[in-house]
């Protein structure tokens, strides 16, 4: 036996609760997701068989150790890059080239890229002194931003900023310098004007849409209105399940994907919404505890720097449903219906999993 | 390591945004709740017309002559069928157009939500277009107005346009009467439009109340095809016939030449004039018989009076007026039976104007019947103060003077009925008290002297009828021109009622402009009189005069055998 399989598989290495999190947060959305979509049982199905293998992938990685982990780090970010560089060729897709397709399969290397630029940025500051230094910091930077302005360039703005969010919370983590931070945030915005001017145009029209829905309400404030109409139209408690006039009539955008909790909103109610960001807030806060009693700096580092970035996937979904932020397309993480971004999630997921379930052979 | 304030810091700066998100959802979901759940209505909630039927018009016996029947409507919503352009061909092809032109009326009217496609279509391209179930293209049942008399009624009856309004005749008489008022409820539709269920009833669509004219579709046929027949046989320009009901003054015929199919109007103005009403004529020597009456009334003369009309003409403030041969002495009946202008002229003249006038007016002359026919003409009758002696003369056998051909029967009628004048009524039920216009003495007076007319010695011998005494009168008048009285152009009329023992039924014909060597109402108008009365007597069953005599030859023969 010793010889057939490595020598680091052993006994499942599971957590419990944030499998349990995870599996009821899931059942809720296919649950939405069937009368968001129609209601449409296949849509649900396709959905089902998608998150099954992501869960398939999730058990998977939860049995591999950090230490391997960590070695196939800079394998996989530098398979993450080639494949972006790929797609500038290759891609295929509506007006963007964000999709790769491999013949069985299409998928984002973007999305790969949320997780691997975390991963590598863990991989690079758990061996430097911390809190690290100016040449360690620009060497992260240099890590995001090719991928990055990679994921810039598709074009696919919210990705992108996810993927930075997410190599910035490692760094933050990591014990960045608080004047360092504030000196990128005033740079940032320094460079927001610069930033407009290299938007296109349709991401410009999202931003002004952003700040005047109403002037073009039939066109670009469509989306944001419509969703606030029905979020609205929840109220306290909701219309019921399959009951929601305003996404069964069709009159909410991307209502299966993007705007699903629009959905949820109109039927649930607050109570519902309140429900699932309660829900959520039990997984990140399992995710950061699983950061802290981790015992090797990267494993830490990454456990962290992961349910951070789940997090903001959860509130820029729900502050661009609720119409406080511009519509980007960021997906609510486990809900919306898309196998890449589900997949990548529960990836992530299982290497908190491992992390958990290694800590205690970590010297 | 991580430092332990990081993770609070950051915990702290999620928690805050998460209260947000979450504030946010509070503020739509409870504080903004009714704005937006009413905006939310305002999406998927619709108001819709319910279409209502146009009321039924019917013969006196319930003979449809208008009816409302469903159809479907395509219209399109520019913007959704164009999200699909390759849909256009195959609806091109349902309705059988051209799909470049449909392209391009629907780009040029992008912005808008509803456009007319085709209206009223037959139930077999509705049925195409259903099947075919493309997005954007709806059909709307609607109403369409369908006269199954078609030319014959067309006339009195009008037609409605594309959106069931009235335009013209009692279709427009009685618009809001017929059309009723359309309904309202509220329908649930997504967001194509589509309507997904019927929420609620607003408001019942009232269907519009039906009609029942005093035509008889019979009658009405009869008059039709005899009146084209001999309009088309003296190649005249236009006619008319009026029947009227004597005891009610009903109207039980009217028709005219040239007429329309309402079922397709089209934009001839000329032949949608109900000429019976709209169109006055110089009645000539029709109205003899008025004149004639007012002598009688003013005790002036009496039937047997005889008066001179030799040498067959005399003159008048230095006009000659002429009969057509010398009749020599005549007695006053003799003077209608022969149509004598000098006889009538001398008798007229003993009158006061204002007593002829006077006469002229209680028998409806100079004024609109009141029927409230669209466009209906009053014609002209110039008050008496204003007449000359000349004017006086001819207006006594009907020149300066102008009349309505139902006018002329309303009056004819009034002699038939004892003098007592009822206004025409087209509707049922209408509210038409009898008028005394004349004392009822004179009335059979003047009845039993226009009998004389279609004797074998009268003007008018050719509109006698089998077995029915008729009275009446024949009329020829010269037609007026820019330049005076044209010389070859006539208006050839006949007037008159029937049984005379009973009068049941008054008749007027109007022929315009007879071509050809016949133009004497005698000769053209009088036997149209006599078809139409004779198939009238029929159709109605009225009994001839002699009714007895007759059925007592009849029993002679039978009992023979």
């Amino acid at each position: 036996m010793k010889g057939l399989v490595p020598a680091w598989v052993g006994k499942p290495r599971l957590d419990p609760v944030l499998l349990i999190l995870i599996m009821l947060i899931m059942a809720f959305g296919l649950f939405i997701l069937y009368s968001a979509s129609g209601p449409d049982m296949a849509v649900v199905e396709r959905q089902a068989i998608r998150l099954g293998f992501g869960i398939f992938v999730m058990l998977a990685i939860s049995q591999v150790p950090p230490r391997i982990l960590r070695l196939w780090t800079p394998w996989l970010y530098g398979i993450g890059i080639a494949l972006l560089l790929a797609t500038w060729i290759l891609g295929v897709g509506r007006g963007t080239q964000r999709w790769l397709d491999i013949g069985l399969l299409r998928f984002q290397p973007s999305e790969i890229m949320k997780l691997a630029v975390p991963m590598m940025v863990a991989w690079y500051l758990h061996p430097k002194v911390l809190p690290p230094g100016w040449k360690p910091v620009f060497v992260t930077l240099g890590i995001m931003l090719i991928p990055v302005l990679l994921i810039a360039r598709q074009p696919d703005l919210g990705t992108s900023l996810l993927v930075a969010a997410s190599g910035i919370f490692t760094l933050y983590l990591a014990g960045l310098r608080w004047r360092i931070l504030f000196g990128f945030v005033g740079l940032a915005t320094a460079a927001a004007p610069v930033l407009w001017l290299v938007m296109k145009e349709y991401q410009r029209d999202r931003v002004r849409t952003f700040l005047n829905p109403e002037a073009d309400p039939l066109g670009h404030g469509w989306n944001i209105i419509q969703s606030k109409v029905a979020v609205g139209s929840g109220g306290l408690t909701g219309k019921g399940w399959l009951n929601g006039t305003q996404s069964h009539l069709e009159f909410i955008p991307e209502r299966h994907t993007d705007f699903i909790l629009a959905v949820l909103s109109e039927e649930f109610g607050l109570v519902g919404v309140t429900l699932l960001m309660l829900a959520y807030m039990l997984l990140i806060a399992r995710g950061l505890y699983i950061a802290s009693v981790a015992r090797h700096t990267g494993s830490r580092l990454l456990a962290g720097a992961l349910s951070l970035t789940v997090f903001v996937y959860v509130l820029v979904n729900g502050a661009m449903v609720a119409g406080v932020l511009p519509v980007v397309g960021v997906p609510l993480p486990l809900i919306s219906y898309g196998g890449t971004s589900a997949v990548t999630l529960l990836a992530g997921f299982g290497m908190m999993m491992s992390i958990y379930g290694h800590r205690k052979f970590i010297k | 390591m991580i430092p332990g304030s990081r993770l609070y810091a950051m915990l702290l700066i999620f928690f805050l945004c998460s209260v947000g998100l979450v504030a946010r959802a509070v503020n739509l979901q409870v504080m903004e709740t009714d704005f937006l759940q009413g905006q939310g209505k305002a999406r998927f909630l619709r108001e819709v017309t319910i279409a209502s039927t146009r009321g039924v018009i019917t013969d006196r016996n319930g003979e449809p002559l208008a009816v409302s029947t469903p159809v479907d409507s395509v219209w399109v919503h520019p913007g959704q069928l164009l999200e699909y352009p390759e849909n256009i061909k195959p609806l091109a092809g349902a309705i059988n157009a051209d799909a470049e032109e449909i392209e391009r009326k629907l780009t040029q009217r992008a912005g808008k939500e509803f456009v007319w496609l085709v209206r009223r279509l037959n139930p077999e391209v509705a049925d195409r277009i259903r099947g075919l179930g493309l997005p954007g293209v709806y059909l709307q049942k609607e109403y369409r107005r369908f006269y199954p008399a078609g030319e014959v009624t067309s006339h009195v009856i009008g037609f409605t346009n594309i959106d069931d309004v009235g335009q013209e005749g009692l279709e427009l008489a009685y618009d809001s009467w017929l059309a009723g008022s359309p309904g309202l409820k509220r329908v649930t539709r997504d967001r194509k439009g589509q309507t997904i269920e019927e929420a609620e009833l607003i408001k019942e669509s009232d269907p519009g109340q039906d009609l029942r004219l005093t035509i008889d579709k019979r009658l009405q046929y009869l008059a039709y095809r005899e009146l084209k027949s001999a309009v088309l046989q003296h190649g005249a320009s236009s006619g008319s016939v009026v029947v009227l009901d004597v005891d009610s003054g009903e109207v039980l015929a009217m028709v005219n030449q040239p007429s329309y199919n309402p079922n397709d109007p089209g934009h001839d103005t000329d032949g949608m004039r109900n000429r019976a009403v709209t169109d006055v004529i110089e009645p000539g020597s029709v109205m003899k018989p008025i004149a004639i009456a007012s002598v009688l009334e003013h005790d002036l003369a009496v039937p047997a009076t005889p008066v001179e009309t030799s040498p067959g003409y005399t003159v008048i403030s230095g006009h000659t007026i002429r009969d057509h041969n010398n009749y020599g002495l005549l007695d006053v009946t003799g003077v209608l039976t022969k149509s004598s202008n000098v006889g009538v002229t001398k008798l007229a003249l003993q009158l006061e104007p204002q007593e002829m006038w006077d006469t002229y007016t209680r028998f409806g002359f100079g004024e609109a019947t009141g029927t409230g026919f669209p466009g209906e003409s009053a014609g002209v009758l110039r008050n008496h103060r204003r007449w000359r002696r000349l004017e006086q003369a001819t207006i006594s056998y009907g020149y300066g003077i102008s009349a309505t051909p139902l006018q002329l029967a309303q009056a004819y009628a009034a002699i038939a009925n004892g003098g007592k004048l009822r206004q025409p009524a087209f509707i049922q039920g209408s509210n038409n008290p009898p008028i005394s216009a004349i004392d009822p003495d004179i009335a059979n007076a003047v009845a039993r002297m226009l009998e004389t007319v279609t004797t074998p010695q009268g003007t008018g011998s050719r509109a006698s009828v089998a077995n029915y005494r008729i009275a009446g009168k024949t009329g020829t008048s010269h037609k007026a021109s820019a330049s005076g009285y044209a010389a070859a152009r006539y208006v050839s009329s006949f007037a008159g009622f029937g049984p005379v023992s009973d009068p049941r039924l008054a008749c007027v014909v109007v022929i315009n402009d007879p071509t050809g060597d016949e133009y004497y109402g005698g000769l053209v108008a009088a036997p149209l009189f006599s078809e139409v009365m004779t198939g009238a007597m029929r159709i109605l069953n009225i009994p001839p005069d002699d009714y007895p005599t007759i059925l007592a030859d009849a029993g002679n023969t039978a009992g023979g055998q």
